[in-house]
């Protein structure tokens, strides 16, 4: 069933790929278990006329034993979950390329800052709805809203992220592989919430210098 | 105080009953459930009709519903491209546009009315179907007859309750037939989309989606409180709390969980309702406000509104579960406690909706901590469920074999929501299709396999008559399995990463190839929908024309069954006095397998 999950193409996508599929044999064991067990006594115990159940009603120890395990079971999920967590949204390593992403309704507008590095100066370039970015460089993404909550989707690199008016939220990614892949909007923001869709294009180095020459060629 | 009221109805019952009295205004707490189920059931084919149309947006997206889309008036008025531009201006001005053209203009669903369909899909299931159903229905009806008591503590309050309610739902379905079209902000209303016009478009449809849910709380509240001091005051003698039917108990838990959250949200509504008629900034940013803050207070109440929905299920399945196992509940405490550790923990998990929101991601890790712990008692009420199996004498009845699927359809809702827990794989499902398909293993899945089979279970108390039991195990079957058919895929399309609540899957490449997917829930979907006309036709046909039933059926010990059937008001001839448990099934050295909780061992 995870085949269905886009190509991965980003350095932590692996760790969130890595957890999911964990998640996903572990749930299915245990539901196989819970299933089996059900129909095994379904099946076993069916309606016999004249037959008396069992007079029971529970088993403290079987509780005490079921409890434990799962608290264990899904406390041990959360600490193997943390430190991706970490990684992804908490401790973000310095950027190689920073771009200023502004949702509005239904358009991402991508602001680059140009040769010189800052934003609010006369080289920066806005261009709507195409992200370019250099494969395997870690590029910081300012993520901001105009208007409603967005929500910064890409797939195939594992990424979604909120943006909210009125506040500037910094994510991060860097992708392994260069092409060129969708980025929907996740949240709810209207009638063009459908539809909403820039493009990612992450170059070789060759080309995303290139794209730097067309774009700024006096530098 | 309570002895007064149960005095004055006592009284009131002396007088000839009008019409007006006994069906409408009636103080009667199996009246009211009854007006609940019917208020619910029509909620419920609305909301289902809804999702239906959804449905075939998504199998088809863009394409001209079948018959509405293709009759003469649509041909006519839907080729006016005018019809679409001018969608919601000079709503009754021209005479040739009624509601269908402006609506659904050439027969397409279009975007605007496709967000206000889900939002009210889901609104009306939550808010008026489910909730109306298990809590106002079950509630009332259950509460009073499984603690042995002859109605609730407030009967006029009960009575006012439903009203409220009624009001509430006259108020919502307005919204539809306004300009602007109806609410369209999603269920959860996240502001600044639902806070301003300007970026919705959507003008008194969201305000009285409001209001609407305003009322709806002072109803629900209004239940809480008697359904708490009914719970507390009024138990037959030798009822202890623990000797109470699992079903009370979770009714009592929710209408605690009830009392707590609906004031959080009915503050957050006003906030919202302040921001978008008096121009105050709560939720706008451009004003001081905060979006994140509605969030925080609609999540506050939202995730134990989500235990409302299921508890109530999981107090059904537990008794039906045990009646028709023919053994004790395994580990009745430990139900008991799981239950009260779920409405606990449930009131510090409500971040886990806001992993992805800009909420500090340190705030995120500890919610998926207490998400995670919050796994455990719901994992202790699965085990017990399969404890209660082992040894038992299953009778594999209609109410069973809901009850079944309820257990197996709520282990795989369960066990999905795991994957959300976990924030990092949160960061890719979160707002797709794999939350649609978790929410809708524990909603439909869960509470409504547990409705229809507490439906069936007591339709005979209430009623005097039984269901059809052949239509019954149709229905059952053919719910099951195109249950699974429908929301079963829906995993595999948020697997591919195909974001909830658009409405136009193929405007996205990467969504393409699994565009059969989406025909094929559809086709599912409407199979589905087929299905449920069986259980309404059933229903409606059993009220009046069922088999007469006798006073306990299904040869159940809980006090319901010691009433006549239908019971009398004032319920009992005789107070019943209780000597044991609710779930003394297959007592050895006793002819009959089963001990009603009002005869001494």
């Amino acid at each position: 069933m995870l085949d269905w999950l886009p190509e991965n193409i980003s350095t932590y996508g692996v760790k969130i790929d890595f957890l999911f599929y964990l998640i996903y044999y572990i749930t299915n064991v245990i539901f196989l278990f819970v299933a089996g067990f059900m129909i095994f006594f379904m099946i076993k115990y069916r309606f016999k006329e004249g037959r008396k159940s069992e007079y029971s009603h529970g088993n403290n120890k079987l509780e005490i034993i079921w409890t434990s395990a799962t608290t264990i079971g899904v406390l041990a999920l959360a600490v193997i979950s943390a430190p991706a967590w970490k990684e992804i949204k908490i401790d973000l390593p310095e950027p190689d390329i920073i771009v200023q992403v502004t949702a509005e309704q239904f358009n991402w507008r991508m602001l680059y800052p140009g040769p010189d590095n800052v934003f609010g100066t006369i080289d920066d370039l806005e261009i709507e709805n195409v992200l370019n970015v250099p494969v395997d460089k870690v590029v910081h993404i300012r993520l901001r809203s105009d208007d409603v909550i967005h929500s910064f989707f890409i797939p195939n690199l594992r990424l979604k992220q909120d943006a909210l008016p009125g506040r500037e939220i910094i994510v991060w990614f860097e992708a392994m592989k260069t092409g060129r892949y969708e980025i929907p909007c996740a949240e709810l923001c209207g009638f063009g919430h459908s539809g909403m869709l820039g493009h990612l294009y992450v170059h070789s180095p060759e080309d995303y210098e290139a794209w730097i020459n067309e774009n700024w060629p006096e530098s | 105080m309570t002895e007064e009221n149960i005095t004055e109805i006592n009284h009131e019952e002396h007088h000839k009953q009008s019409i007006w009295s006994k069906y409408i205004f009636s103080y009667d707490h199996k009246m009211i459930a009854k007006q609940y189920l019917l208020l619910g059931i029509s909620m419920l084919i609305l909301g289902g009709l809804l999702a239906m149309l959804i449905r075939w947006q998504l199998g088809y997206p863009d394409e001209p519903l079948p018959i509405i889309g293709l009759s003469d008036q649509y041909m006519e008025t839907g080729e006016v491209d005018g019809v679409v531009d001018e969608m919601w201006d000079g709503w009754f001005e021209d005479e040739t546009e009624n509601w269908l053209t402006m609506t659904i203009p050439g027969g397409v669903i279009g975007p605007e009315f496709y967000n206000s369909l889900f939002t009210m899909h889901a609104t009306i299931m939550i808010f008026f179907a489910i909730m109306p159903i298990l809590v106002g229905c079950f509630g009332n009806f259950l509460i009073p007859l499984m603690i042995g008591t002859k109605d609730m503590a407030f009967p006029f309050l009960n009575m006012l309750s439903f009203w409220v309610a009624f009001i509430g739902s006259i108020v919502m379905l307005w919204g539809f037939f306004v300009p602007g079209g109806h609410a369209a902000a999603g269920w959860t209303g996240y502001p600044p989309l639902s806070s301003s016009v300007e970026f919705s478009g959507v003008d008194w449809g969201q305000n009285l989606w409001i209001i609407s849910l305003m009322i709806m709380g002072i109803s629900s509240m209004m239940g809480a409180v008697n359904y708490i001091t009914t719970i507390v005051n009024m138990r037959a003698k030798g009822m202890t709390f623990f000797r109470m039917p699992l079903t009370v108990w979770s009714l009592f838990i929710v209408a605690i969980l009830l009392l707590l959250a609906i004031p959080v949200l009915a503050s957050a509504l006003s906030m919202l309702l302040f921001d978008r008629l008096w121009g105050t900034s709560f939720f706008s940013a451009s004003g001081g406000g905060d979006p994140i803050l509605w969030q925080h207070l609609f999540w506050f109440f939202g995730h134990p509104e989500v235990y409302v929905l299921i508890l109530p299920g999981m107090g059904i399945a537990s008794d039906l579960l045990s009646t028709f196992a023919r053994k004790p509940i395994f580990g009745y405490k430990a139900m008991v406690y799981a239950m009260i550790s779920i409405a606990v923990l449930g009131f510090i998990v409500w971040g886990h909706h806001m992993f992805q929101s800009g909420m500090n991601p340190a705030l995120g890790m500890t919610f998926m901590f207490s998400t995670m712990a919050i796994a455990v008692p719901s994992a202790i009420k699965t085990f017990n469920w399969l404890g209660t199996l082992k040894g038992a004498n299953i009778k594999f009845t209609v109410p069973m074999l809901n009850t079944l699927a309820f257990v197996s359809m709520f282990v795989i809702g369960g066990l999905s929501g795991i994957f959300m827990a976990s924030t990092p794989v949160d960061i890719f499902i979160h707002d797709t299709y794999y939350i649609v398909a978790h929410i809708h293993y524990v909603v439909f899945g869960g509470s409504m396999f547990a409705l229809f089979g507490g439906i069936y279970y007591w339709f005979p108390k209430m009623f005097g008559r039984g269901m059809n039991m052949t239509l019954g195990r149709v229905h059952f079957w053919m719910t099951f399995v195109f249950f699974n058919a429908t929301f079963f895929p829906m995993h595999i399309l948020g697997i591919g990463g195909h974001m909830r609540r658009i409405a136009n899957p193929m405007q996205y490449e990467y969504l393409q190839d699994m565009q059969w997917i989406n025909e094929f829930i559809t086709v599912s979907a409407f199979m589905l929908g087929l299905a449920q006309i069986i259980f309404f036709f059933n229903f409606f046909y059993s009220m009046f024309k069922g088999k007469k039933s006798v006073d306990n059926p299904w040869e159940a010990n809980t006090l319901e069954w010691v009433a006549p059937t239908p019971p009398p008001h004032g319920n009992f001839l005789t107070p019943p006095v209780v000597y044991g448990g609710p779930y003394e099934y297959g007592v050895p050295d006793r002819e009959e397998d089963w001990l009603p909780q009002d005869i001494k061992r």
